[in-house]
């Protein structure tokens, strides 16, 4: 469905996109390689349960939540690959380590 | 000119919740909501029905608070019947949790002051020591000596419950009118003219719940309604799973999954501005009392101004001069929901407030040399 523009560099970072192997152009954000690996969804809403995608892109929808190294609820639309970033899916609402 | 059975001037918690009572008591009437212009103290709350902390000094007031939280479950399975609009009540009871040995035994005397000021009426509550707390709300800070807990405290949607109010009054037939500031009254007992821009509506009856806008509309129907504007600001953090069985006071995991922290107390006059100092305190208070919420990011925050009577308690009020026209000012507009629909409304509706509610009169307070004297 998607496809870099043009004007985008080569596709020279790896990155780990729910367990797939992804090469991104450098500078581009962890949103856009999930949408490079194809994937139709990265989470799964918080009371619903819904699968979501990247939609906006510049950080105001916050259906791009994803689990990045470790992480949870990261906006990856604006968090920018670097080299080996594993790209988890954001299954419901995150968990906190009170034990 | 258009003519009702009421008329209630204030379209947020306070009205809105007055006006479903008096149309669920067959009454016509009119609601009267300023619009966007307005400080909008109910789309600012933090959502709680606390009942713990009401009314020392006061026991009409822990009476009152006690029954709306009874009232409560009624209006939120009425509002869910007629509306579809869940309001997402529980009251699973509450817990304020003490920092330090010091709060703690100032909890503790507090606690026990409203227990004994409560007298026949009772007043359950339980100090909880931090080792039995431990076991109760994960993740506890070491900071945190204990809580004190009582069983009537709740929470529960406050959008919801204002969009449920407003679309209750709808469905009983009930007349809203927006963006209508009200600019001039005509006044007589039993006979009450409002000009709204150029409309004019008219009723026997008159209910001002206009929050901080009483101030100035209560000597018209000579009435006082001394309330100021106090800041509160809250943060919302991102959803989590839920950690907490009940509301903390001042800390609340919301049914979706939000925590909210709360809240701050100043008084600024009416600026509606954030303060980051104010915001840092409240967020370091959350983590020395869950220090697991360092990790969670804060989405949302915002001030709003709560509506403040001068001692903190309550207002209600009739006019002598003019019967037919009612106050009701408060900062509680969640918590006292459940008793201005169903308690306070039906009293408006029968023409007199009941004598039970003479202590909440604003003649308590020694007269302002700026307000008119009654004649």
């Amino acid at each position: 469905m998607f496809r870099p523009r043009p004007d985008s560099g080569r596709a020279t970072v790896p990155v780990e996109v729910e367990g797939r192997a992804v090469r991104v152009p450098a500078g581009a954000s962890a949103a856009a390689a999930v949408l490079i690996a194809g994937l139709g969804s990265i989470r799964d809403t918080a009371i619903g349960g819904g699968a979501r995608a990247p939609y906006c892109m510049m950080g105001v929808c916050f259906d791009c939540l994803a689990e990045i190294d470790g992480e949870p609820n990261r906006q990856s639309c604006m968090v920018t690959v670097r080299s080996g970033m594993r790209i988890r899916r954001q299954r419901g609402a995150r968990s906190v380590t009170a034990e | 000119m258009k003519s009702f059975d009421a008329i209630v001037i204030g379209g947020g918690l306070v009205g809105s919740a007055i006006a479903y009572g008096l149309a669920n008591a067959g009454l016509n009437p009119a609601l009267v909501d300023e619009g966007d212009v307005a400080f909008r103290a109910s789309r600012g709350n933090f959502g709680l029905v606390w009942v713990q902390s009401k009314g020392l000094g006061a026991p009409h007031y822990q009476r009152w608070t006690r029954r709306s939280a009874e009232e409560w479950p009624h209006l939120a399975a009425d509002l869910g019947e007629r509306t579809g609009i869940s309001v997402g009540l529980q009251q699973p009871g509450g817990l304020q949790l003490c920092l330090g040995d010091e709060e703690f035994e100032q909890r503790r005397q507090m606690m026990e002051r409203m227990r004994s000021e409560s007298g026949n009426f009772g007043f359950d509550y339980r100090m909880i020591e931090r080792g039995e707390l431990a076991d109760i709300l994960p993740g506890l800070g070491p900071d945190v000596t204990g809580a004190s807990w009582t069983p009537y405290d709740g929470h529960a949607n406050p959008l919801n419950l204002l969009h449920a109010l407003h679309k209750g009054f709808l469905g009983r037939g009930g007349t809203y009118l927006p963006n209508s500031t009200v600019t001039e009254a005509r006044v007589a007992p039993g006979d009450f003219r409002i000009n709204i821009g150029a409309d004019e509506i008219a009723a026997p009856k008159i209910v001002l719940a206009a929050g901080l806008g009483n101030a100035e509309l209560a000597p018209l129907f000579d009435l006082f309604a001394p309330v100021r504007p106090q800041r509160g600001q809250i943060l919302v953090t991102e959803r989590a799973r839920q950690v907490w069985p009940l509301p903390l006071g001042s800390l609340r995991q919301t049914q979706e999954g939000s925590i909210m922290l709360g809240s701050s107390e100043e008084d600024v006059g009416f600026d509606t501005s954030q303060k980051p100092e104010v915001m840092k305190t409240i967020a370091q208070r959350a983590v020395r009392s869950f220090p697991w919420i360092a990790e969670l990011q804060i989405v949302r925050a915002w001030a709003a101004l709560r509506v403040m009577p001068a001692d903190g308690h309550p207002i209600y009020d009739e006019s002598e001069r003019f019967p037919g026209a009612f106050t009701a000012n408060c900062h509680s507009g969640v918590t006292l929901a459940g008793a201005h629909a169903r308690v306070f409304a039906p009293m408006v509706a029968a023409g007199a407030l009941d004598p039970m509610m003479a202590p909440f009169s604003a003649r308590r307070f020694p007269k302002n040399p700026d307000v008119p004297a009654a004649a």
